[in-house]
């Protein structure tokens, strides 16, 4: 096969044979370079990709400036374009305060969720200690629980604790949640950064803790992005947990938006509405760290 | 310990801080004054781990041992106080399972099963697709990467709903668009198999970005003169990818086939929230079957306590078996 390919040169991926008096006759195609044909294969590849990817929420933004019943006649909604269903939503349900919720408990589960994950990251990174690995087995198996293990049991632990119906309960149970992914994904962020830059630091005499917070903690960030990203998206759709812990006062968006799309009579206009309100700030946050989001993974992933 | 690789910076002896393991006197008090400080930067998280998982976790394996259900357990109605009657069954929870005698064990686990390998399988070859083609200069690179990775952005309810909005047998605009292209329109959320279709359908759409972005960075991450001195042995770019690509990308593939092993087979969002109550329950796997158990009807603690440790079971088990023949074929 490879002598094959070595002699024969039009192109193996048959797309645009090269004209091939141009090209010097042995030469087989780089990596960096790409005929018309497969230019336009490419592209259109991608943009197929990219039309299923974005569609399904285009769709549901374009209904929820429709009419009320628009979901059952979209032809109906260019000569409706407006956005009373977002006002309509605001000022008559309790969307607000379930939007005020959802943020204080994803604030509370992000500032948690990176401190717990970045500490015991580092520490599994940088030292050996009696328990590392079983802290870093544990930290696997935990991604495994069904929620529906811990959740009784959880539920009868958090009413003996008072933090049923509280920010602080669910903020806790979201961090279990988490963290474990998230603090391999740091351990494997902070295995890049080269051990030499900690020993520098101590000979300049910071304690292991200084160090941790002057030198590593400034150089994770793109880790620590997607470790807060992480951790925010979790709290911001999560539905088992807010569902049975919370009462109506205390709603989450993932919990308050099924009180609109029941599943006799859906009110699609508000829902959809309210889809794309608690879509935009995960969106936003996102777009933060999306840079980041491609380093820090990978130093996960690769350092398992 | 920092100084894992330091070659013996004197003046830091008196805590033990180098890695040499002295003779171990094995005090405890020695290994206290060497890891305190591992051990304060771990305690948080070990605490709220042991508070909230690993305790709740030991209460639910005890419930699995008895016949807890909503008619036993210790309730307060306001001032009323009714103390727990359940009974001490030992194992008869999980015989009453795994012989098959409550009827949905194998079902559910067969379903479970078919839903976990076709949308990992999916999932994994389309996010790896779509991150090769990524992976290399060209125009509007940064708008793909951005477009595609938005059903991750999107919470994943918001993106289940959307789906549900779409999937309307009478009204939905997916009937629309496959009729366009020549296929017959479906009852999406209505007979079984529809349902099947459609949840591995949205679940998909849901997890591919994950797997582009882990299989993207792994891309990043193979050495460019690998793909140089392969070019200037002459291979053909099936060849580059068959021979450099996949054999560099395993580190990120078996972890991510790994996580999405697990966190398909535990996907309570997609399942739940697309068919609602609509479902004659051939479409539950474990996780949301087991949640029925718990929360309709008479809520069966024990008897979802008992799948719960069960789908535990068969996780570690699977991943235990995975993470060896893996590491054995990266040695190998």
């Amino acid at each position: 096969m490879t002598a094959a390919t070595h002699e024969t040169t039009t192109t193996p991926e048959g797309t645009a044979p090269l004209p091939a008096a141009a090209r010097p006759p042995r030469r087989v195609r780089g990596r960096e370079e790409r005929g018309l044909g497969a230019s336009v294969a490419l592209h259109a590849t991608l943009a197929l990709a990219t039309l299923i990817a974005a569609f399904p929420v285009v769709w549901v933004f374009f209904i929820s400036l429709g009419p009320k019943n628009a979901w059952q006649q979209p032809g109906e909604v260019l000569s409706h374009l407006g956005f009373h269903n977002y006002g309509d939503v605001l000022a008559h349900s309790d969307l607000p305060q379930w939007f005020l919720n959802t943020v204080i408990v994803a604030a509370g589960t992000t500032a948690l969720g990176v401190f717990l994950a970045a500490t015991a990251g580092y520490a599994v990174s940088r030292m050996r200690f009696p328990g590392s690995r079983q802290l870093m087995w544990v930290f696997l198996v935990t991604q495994m629980f069904p929620s529906i293990v811990l959740i009784v049991p959880l539920y009868l632990l958090m009413a003996e604790l008072r933090l049923l119906d509280n920010y602080l309960g669910l903020i806790l149970a979201y961090a279990t949640t988490a963290v474990p992914f998230c603090a391999w994904m740091m351990k494997g962020y902070f295995d890049t950064i080269p051990k030499e830059i900690d020993e520098a630091g101590r000979v300049d005499g910071l304690t292991p803790f200084g160090t941790f917070w002057r030198l590593i903690v400034p150089l994770a960030r793109p880790g620590l992005a997607v470790t807060a990203f992480y951790s925010f998206l979790t709290a911001w759709g999560e539905v088992a947990y807010a569902t049975q812990f919370m009462q109506s006062d205390h709603y989450t968006l993932a919990v308050g938006i099924r009180t609109f799309a029941q599943d006799q009579r859906p009110d699609w206009a508000w829902t959809s509405a309210t889809a794309i309100i608690i879509t935009i700030p995960a969106a936003l946050v996102f777009m933060l760290v999306q840079r980041s989001l491609v380093s820090g993974l990978t130093a996960g992933g690769t350092k398992s | 310990m920092t100084t894992a690789t330091s070659t013996g910076t004197t003046d830091e002896t008196a805590r033990g801080h180098r890695k040499r393991p002295r003779p171990r006197g094995s005090s405890l008090r020695r290994a206290w004054d060497k890891y305190w400080y591992a051990w304060a930067m771990v305690a948080p998280v070990a605490i709220v781990i042991a508070l909230l998982v690993l305790y709740p976790l030991g209460y639910g394996f005890y419930q699995s041992l008895t016949d807890a259900n909503e008619s036993n357990v210790a309730t307060t109605i306001g001032a009323f106080h009714r103390p727990a009657t359940y009974e001490f069954v030992g194992l008869d929870n999980y015989w009453h399972v795994l012989s098959g005698a409550d009827g949905d064990f194998y079902p559910r686990l067969v379903w479970t099963v078919v839903w976990t390998v076709s949308c990992v399988v999916l999932q994994v070859g389309l996010g790896m697709g779509l991150a090769v083609l990524l992976n290399r200069k060209m125009r509007l690179r940064g708008f793909y990467r951005a477009m595609l990775i938005l059903p991750w952005a999107v919470p994943s309810f918001i993106g289940v709903f959307a789906w549900r909005l779409m999937l309307n047998s009478q009204y939905g605009v997916f009937n629309e668009i496959i009729q366009a292209f020549g296929l017959p329109a479906q009852n999406w959320l209505g007979s079984p198999l529809s349902q099947k279709i459609a949840v591995i359908m949205v679940n998909v759409w849901i997890g591919i970005p994950f797997n582009m972005v882990a299989v993207l960075g792994g891309l990043q991450s193979i050495p460019k003169e690998l793909y140089e001195a392969a070019e200037m042995d002459g291979a053909s770019p099936w060849q580059r990818f068959v021979n450099v690509t996949l054999p560099g990308l395993r580190p990120v593939s078996n972890t991510v086939i790994l996580l999405g092993c697990i966190w398909t087979f535990n996907m309570f969002n997609v399942i739940y929230l697309l068919l609602g109550n609509n479902t004659t329950g051939d479409t539950d796997i474990l996780v949301t079957f087991a949640f029925h158990k718990a929360f309709n009807g008479v809520s069966d603690y024990a008897g979802a306590a008992t799948y719960g440790i069960i789908i535990l079971a068969l996780l570690l088990a699977f991943s235990t078996f995975y993470r060896r023949s893996t590491l054995k074929s990266e040695q190998a």
